[in-house]
């Protein structure tokens, strides 16, 4: 009997399977050698990440499908999965000593990092809606597991339980949305929707709709968009804090990398029809992220909600529907990881074993003992606020030049105008570090010098992008002529 | 276009910026090598932008000095820096006034003086960033970064008990007005795009460009926002007298003297030129806010009680008259606000270092708390008078010929705003030689008064720098005013064409749709 095997092309999918490969090749390792968690697991997994970014690298600029065309490698997906990688290299190196210190150090932490990721890419490179589904199932589950790794710490299982019920249950609804858009369209295959949809001149088929509609509530819950952000502030706060560093940046990313790709691209005829959705929700989630960050008292909720708020801008970017604004999004993107994940890492860098250091009257006087240490932390609020010469300022430029061509006036202003409001919380942070004389009496800080490198990284790639933006505004140009 | 054959622009705009990285490596317990090495950057800077002073050509009244490079081509943004007569005295005046706030400053900031200088450094390439930019995205970076160093300075060596909040309040109610203004900035350069076909934040580019009459107005009033916050303009000036009062000295002089110009130097080079028409329709509009500026603010200042809020409240006035000047639209209108802005400058700037002086010695601002001082501190009295009659526009002083510059323009644009401007002078005479009397003058009536030690010689030398300026400018106007003359000449010229063509455009518009509304009414009368 022969069996054939059908050709496959395996380098669509080369970034997933060298971190798929390191990550169990990390679970038996971490079988073998207990003490290695500590010493060899995380830089093993580092090393996984880079080969898979030189892999990426390698691959651009090249378009292929595989899988029976469910998969695609575009440079849409690479500049994505650009992102996810170095969003993981960054959250291990983060994770080190952390863990250490808390007494958490068990390689699986790393595995599941790294499943997450090869979740991500999966989600990036999705043609068809089901393996969007694989890859949104993949990484949800990883970080259901990350946000509990903490297990004797009640605020950890609080996370990760609220994440899992509310993951799930949006699951289904994102999952019911693609069931129904099979049913009104015939195929689950992204082109196939698109060549379908763009014959329709009316929209009244009930079930494309509700389809749609469901698709967004599903997409919505995992960026964290009002009015499905509930679960956010508990989620962040309450999981480990490389954790929430990595999918704060991570699951929102893969999320936004989805959801262009399906609205953007399949649903784009119907623009005029889910277009006001997005407008209403990018207005409510910017407004709300903003304003309830202003009452928080804790770091990591307040960088929860400033994390809502921009998922906002990047739904008004959505609301635009143009390559321009495309471009932005992917631009923001990159600019948010870097930032956010060094508004992070300077929270773990500061906490100390026993007390975490969470409340920003903490961070009062900091600039007085790490001078340093506190001039990278104003520099990721700056630009997390949107302030010249950083790549927050360009991003957010970027994301209101693309509204204002298409036409969106007023929502520019909403937004711009939510910028301004930001900069109350985001400045605050740096009040309280420079302007205030320390509270209590603190026990040193051990500079890790893992954390250290990648907090270096993190301040160079804001302020590179910001002052000389234009290679990553050309990457980011190169990377949407694929989808449209 | 005169293209610069050494960059000396780019040379003075970041050289501070270098300085300041220099002082990253000195040791910061080294108090006085850290403000000598602060002494001698700022004085190079001085020197190095006295070049854009001798070799400043008259026979032109194009941009001087150019530098232009790409910066973000995909996006039509340059690194397009030039100076004009208009800018070149903002720029020598921010330098001159930064050596010397950096020779006020040597006792007054004891603690963290590395910081201290570096944020000073910072504030200089900022300020002198936004006074030399001609691309729209390159001034709007160099006017929100120059908002990061303000904010630290007024935060973290002001007044201790309000100084957050005047620092928070400073940033966010500035910020306010810059983020609408950037909206503009896009929908002016996508209309621009889209009518001309070629994307560009250039200014001198898109001084060409005729802004649709509808959208005229909203985009000078957008950016007329963030301008008038900084200027500031009545009702925006809230944030003005907590400023400046909890601002360190240095903060407060460096804030009068360059950052409020900052606002009226952007309706001179962005409204007026890009929105012609929007400019002439709305002159009633601002002449009326820069008058209440003018009267609101003297009669405030007639019951302050403290000495820094006081003068706070003299810029609002200061201010509202060069308003009234540029708005005047002619060329004693525009020359004399330009003048004047150097001359509030010079005169509130000596007037803060003033203050900072005696509260060195007296530790409070409170003008009940002094009297008599004239006795004790002769030289002081001295410099006051002279610094107090230029404030009010003594003739022979430089007050004198940038208030009457402006009267006689706004005289012969419209008459009753300038007699109403007039008693505005009258007012600053009032409060200010009260306020004189009050501390200087009488009997020395508080104990602590009858000790205190005059002048040394750095504070002569701080003050004298300035003062130089109030008799020069006072007394031989024409240096300035003829660099100034010939970019003004033009500057008319090219607001009036330009409002004259839309004007055309806009009849030729209301032509053609009269037009076309005969032509279909004859139409449809044909077949009846």
């Amino acid at each position: 009997m022969n069996v054939v095997i059908p050709a496959v092309n395996w380098s669509v999918i080369g970034p997933e399977l060298i971190l798929s490969l390191m990550a169990m090749l990390l679970l038996l390792v971490n079988v073998l050698a207990k003490k290695a968690a500590g010493g060899v697991i995380p830089y093993l997994s580092l090393a996984g990440v880079i080969i898979a970014l030189f892999f990426c690298i390698s691959l651009w600029g090249q378009s292929q499908y595989a899988f029976n065309r469910m998969v695609v490698q575009d440079n849409y997906s690479l500049f994505f999965k650009i992102i996810f990688l170095i969003t993981a290299g960054l959250s291990i190196l983060m994770s080190i000593r952390f863990l250490k210190r808390e007494g958490f150090e068990y390689g699986e932490y790393y595995v599941l990092l790294l499943f997450a990721t090869v979740g991500m890419m999966l989600m990036a490179s999705a043609a068809d809606l089901i393996i969007i589904f694989l890859g949104l199932e993949t990484f949800s589950l990883a970080i259901y597991v990350l946000a509990g790794f903490f297990r004797t710490q009640p605020k950890s299982n609080e996370a990760s339980l609220k994440y899992f019920l509310l993951g799930a249950f949006s699951t289904g609804f994102l999952l019911y949305g693609i069931a129904l858009i099979y049913g009104a369209t015939g195929t689950t295959h992204l082109k196939g929707i698109y060549q379908f949809v763009s014959k329709i001149h009316f929209l009244t088929d009930p079930l494309l709709l509700i389809g749609m509609g469901l698709l967004i509530v599903g997409f919505g819950f995992k960026v964290a968009s009002v009015p499905f952000h509930m679960w956010t502030p508990d989620v962040y706060e309450g999981a480990p804090t490389s954790v929430t560093a990595f999918m704060s940046v991570g699951a929102k990313a893969a999320g936004f990398a989805a959801f262009l790709r399906v609205f953007l691209y399949s649903m784009s005829s119907l623009q005029a029809d889910w277009v006001w959705i997005l407008w209403v929700l990018a207005v409510l989630t910017m407004t709300l992220g903003n304003l309830v960050a202003i009452a928080q008292k804790n770091i990591k909720r307040m960088l929860a909600y400033s994390s809502i708020a921009h998922a906002g801008y990047i739904l008004v970017a959505m609301v635009a529907a143009s390559e321009l604004s495309t471009a932005s999004i992917l631009y923001y993107l990159l600019a948010y990881a870097f930032m956010n994940l060094g508004a992070f890492g300077v929270v773990i860098l500061y906490g100390r074993k026993g007390e975490e250091n969470i409340l920003i009257n903490d961070y009062s006087g900091m600039a007085s003992k790490y001078p340093l240490l506190a001039a990278a932390m104003a520099i990721f609020m700056f630009s997390l606020a949107g302030i010249p010469p950083t790549a927050g300022f360009v991003g957010k430029f970027y994301i209101f030049s693309a509204a204002i061509k298409a036409g969106y006036i007023g929502l520019a202003i909403i937004g711009v105008l939510n910028s301004a409001l930001s900069v109350y919380f985001y400045l605050r942070v740096t009040v309280m570090m420079y302007m205030r004389n320390p509270e209590k009496e603190q026990a040193p800080l051990e500079m890790c010098p893992a954390l250290v490198v990648a907090l270096v990284i993190a301040v160079f790639g804001t302020l590179q992008m910001g002052i000389i933006p234009s290679q990553y505004l050309n990457l980011a140009r190169q990377s949407i002529l694929a989808l449209m | 276009m005169n293209q610069a054959a050494f960059p000396i622009l780019t040379l003075i705009t970041f050289f501070p910026l270098l300085g300041a990285v220099v002082l990253l490596f000195l040791n910061k317990e080294n108090k006085e090598t850290i403000r000598r090495v602060t002494l001698v950057v700022t004085l190079l800077e001085f020197i190095f932008s006295l070049p854009l002073f001798f070799n400043f050509r008259l026979d032109t009244a194009a941009m001087q000095f150019v530098e232009k490079v790409p910066w973000i081509p995909e996006y039509g943004v340059t690194y397009h820096l030039g100076i004009d007569g208009i800018s070149l005295f903002l720029v020598l005046l921010t330098t001159l006034l930064t050596f010397v706030s950096v020779m006020a400053c040597w006792k007054d900031i004891q603690d963290k003086v590395r910081e201290f200088m570096i944020c000073l450094l910072f504030l200089e390439t900022g300020m002198i960033g936004v006074f030399a930019s001609l691309d729209l995205f390159l001034f709007y970076v160099f006017w929100e970064v120059m908002l990061i160093p303000m904010y630290l300075l007024i935060g973290i060596w002001g007044n201790p008990k309000r100084r957050i909040y005047a620092a928070v309040k400073f940033f966010i109610y500035t910020m306010v007005g810059s983020v609408l203004m950037l909206v503009a900035i896009l929908v002016l350069y996508f209309h621009n795009g889209a009518a001309t076909g070629k994307y560009t934040f250039d200014l001198l580019q898109l001084y060409n460009f005729q802004v649709p009459k509808d959208i005229q107005v909203w985009l000078f009033l957008a950016f007329g926002l963030a301008f008038a916050i900084k200027v500031p303009m009545f009702p925006f000036h809230t944030w003005l007298p907590d400023a400046h009062t909890e601002a360190p000295t240095v903060g407060s002089v460096l804030l009068a003297a360059v950052l409020l110009k900052m606002g009226t130097y952007g309706f001179l080079r962005f409204s007026i030129p890009l929105f012609p028409q929007a400019s002439f329709q709305l002159v009633p509009l601002i002449s009326i806010l820069a008058l209440i500026g003018i009267i609101y603010g003297a009669l405030v200042c007639m019951v302050q009680k403290d000495l820094k809020r006081l003068i706070a409240f003299s810029s609002v006035s200061h201010l509202g008259f060069v308003m009234l000047g540029l708005f005047a639209l002619n060329m004693q209108g525009i020359q004399g606000g330009i003048l004047q802005m150097l001359n509030h400058g010079f005169s509130t700037g000596a007037l803060f270092l003033l203050v900072g002086m005696i509260y060195e010695r007296r530790h409070t601002r409170m003008i009940e708390d002094f009297g008599g001082l004239w006795k004790q501190m002769p030289i002081f009295a001295a410099f006051f008078i002279v610094v107090t009659l230029s404030s009010i526009g003594l003739p022979g002083l430089n007050g004198f010929v940038g208030e009457f510059l402006i009267l006689v323009g706004t005289f012969k644009s419209t008459g009753i705003y300038a007699v109403i401007a007039a008693t505005g002078i009258i007012l600053a005479a009032a409060y200010m030689l009260w306020m004189y009397q009050r501390v200087m003058f009488g009997e020395v009536t508080k104990e602590e008064n009858k000790a205190l030690k005059d002048l040394s010689g750095r504070e002569i030398l701080v003050l004298s720098c300035v003062t130089l300026f109030i008799f020069w400018i006072g007394i031989y106007p024409q240096t300035f005013l003829s660099r100034m003359e010939p970019t003004v000449k033009s500057y008319i010229v090219q607001v009036n064409t330009k409002y004259q063509a839309g004007l055309k455009l806009q009849g030729g518009e209301k032509l053609q749709v009269a037009q076309a509304k005969q032509n279909s009414e004859s139409r449809s009368q044909n077949p009846e």
